[in-house]
């Protein structure tokens, strides 16, 4: 993407399709730190305001007949507790706070990246990989607490023909430790991809003959960015479910 | 100026040099921090107030809805209870007023026998009164007839220029009045 970016700019065509995720500091300065407040503390922030307008706000009336904004916020309560409590079984249900915790952050960053010249946090590997880490730390630790070493009978596929049980326990192995990386990779790499897609395409507007596909272009880019921004959330809360599952009854 | 090169990188990254913000490691440790503290307030937040509070109000709305459909199925069970005590107390008060009106015929209908056969023995002790008087005027007016025609006919013998013997007078006037 980058190559093709050069070789247009040589064109006359400005193409930055990365520039939207670059991190910044706010307040000046050009070092980075790790207290250093950046675009990335705001658009968090944001996410934490939205959470709070919603849950808390939202609900604070605590009518018997909901307004809007409660019912949305009972909806989001329902969907993930009924989607743990389906998924990762009734015993799941006192890491609903950490899954909900999970899950409203990921969608409202999503939707907040969805406003043009904001930045999207969920774009950024640092993030969805620390998700993923934190996810995958919690559900082996999870795995090991409740059924201590016979979590490692997850590995060991008891169904299987003795002679292919090592093989399989290798890959099982294997998919185990790969699970936070397409775990990660999937968020930010949906999230990036169609930021940056728009971008180019908001780059080819500056051509008057194709500016009306462009801009068509950009329109139903942005519609499935919706679409994704929401299902990337619900695949990832999913997943984490599922991964939860597992620890709990590790048994295939 | 080595403090230039983090801002500077992403730009020229994107501007010239192929790269992604997101493999730039410098910033990695900042932004991890920010999410961990965005993900505590988070947590904080919905684990304090927003979960048990929704938890409660959909727990209440429950109870409410529970409480309602009992509710009303007690009513309705009420309902058909009373329903059925209205029944009952109409099928009764329809056969005490069938009673009553019958007692009240029957009471009627004795009351007019009784009056009736009263009606009848005086109509008849009347009639038998009426008839012995009636016999009585029509024996003293035959018996006033016969005085009379002896009379007459004594004075008829005396005017005509005879004497009236009693005794004839009295047979020819009995014989007359026989035929």
């Amino acid at each position: 993407m980058a190559s093709e970016a050069h070789g247009a700019e040589e064109g006359g065509l400005v193409f930055h399709p990365m520039d939207q995720f670059i991190v910044k500091p706010l307040f000046g300065g050009d070092e980075i730190a790790w207290y250093t407040i950046t675009n990335v503390t705001l658009w968090m922030a944001l996410a934490v305001v939205a959470i709070i307008a919603m849950m808390v706000v939202g609900t604070s009336r605590r009518a018997m007949i909901p307004s809007r904004s409660q019912s949305i916020g009972e909806l989001a309560y329902g969907f993930i507790y009924k989607m743990v409590e389906d998924v990762a079984g009734k015993d799941a249900v006192k890491f609903f706070p950490y899954i909900m915790t999970l899950f409203l952050f990921i969608v409202f960053a999503n939707f907040l990246g969805l406003i043009p010249m904001s930045f999207t946090t969920t774009s950024h590997f640092a993030v969805t990989i620390a998700l993923a880490l934190l996810v995958f730390v919690t559900v082996t630790a999870v795995g090991f607490i409740k059924n201590g070493m016979s979590f490692l009978g997850l590995f060991w596929v008891s169904s299987a023909p003795l002679a292919l049980r090592p093989i399989l326990a290798i890959i099982e192995l294997i998919s185990y430790f790969v699970r936070p990386v397409s775990h990660s990779i999937r968020l930010a790499g949906n999230v990036m991809a169609g930021h940056a897609v728009i971008k180019v395409f908001a780059g080819f507007a500056a051509l008057a003959v194709v500016s009306p596909v462009s801009i068509l272009a950009i329109t139903a880019m942005y519609g499935l960015e919706v679409l994704v921004a929401f299902i990337q959330a619900y695949v990832f809360t999913i997943l984490t479910c599922v991964y939860l599952k597992d620890a709990l009854h590790p048994s295939h | 100026m080595a403090k230039e090169t983090t801002a500077a990188h992403g730009t020229e990254a994107a501007a010239s040099a192929p790269g992604m913000p997101q493999l730039d490691f410098s910033n990695w440790g900042n932004q991890i921090f920010w999410l961990l503290v965005t993900l505590v307030v988070i947590y904080f937040v919905l684990s304090r107030i927003a979960l048990p509070r929704i938890a409660a109000v959909l727990a209440e709305r429950q109870g409410t809805i529970t409480n309602d459909i009992a509710k009303a199925e007690e009513l309705k069970a009420k309902a058909v209870e009373a329903e059925e005590a209205y029944n009952k107390a109409l099928a009764d008060a329809r056969a005490e007023a069938q009673r009553i009106a019958a007692e009240t015929k029957a009471e009627m209908q004795a009351e007019l026998d009784a009056a009736t056969a009263k009606a009848d023995a005086e109509i008849a002790g009347k009639l038998a009164e009426s008839e012995k008087a009636i016999a009585e005027i029509r024996a003293n007016a035959v018996a006033s007839v016969e005085a009379v025609a002896k009379d007459t006919a004594a004075e008829l013998i005396t005017a005509l220029g005879g004497e009236a013997d009693a005794k004839d007078v009295d047979a020819a006037v009995a014989a007359r009045m026989k035929g």
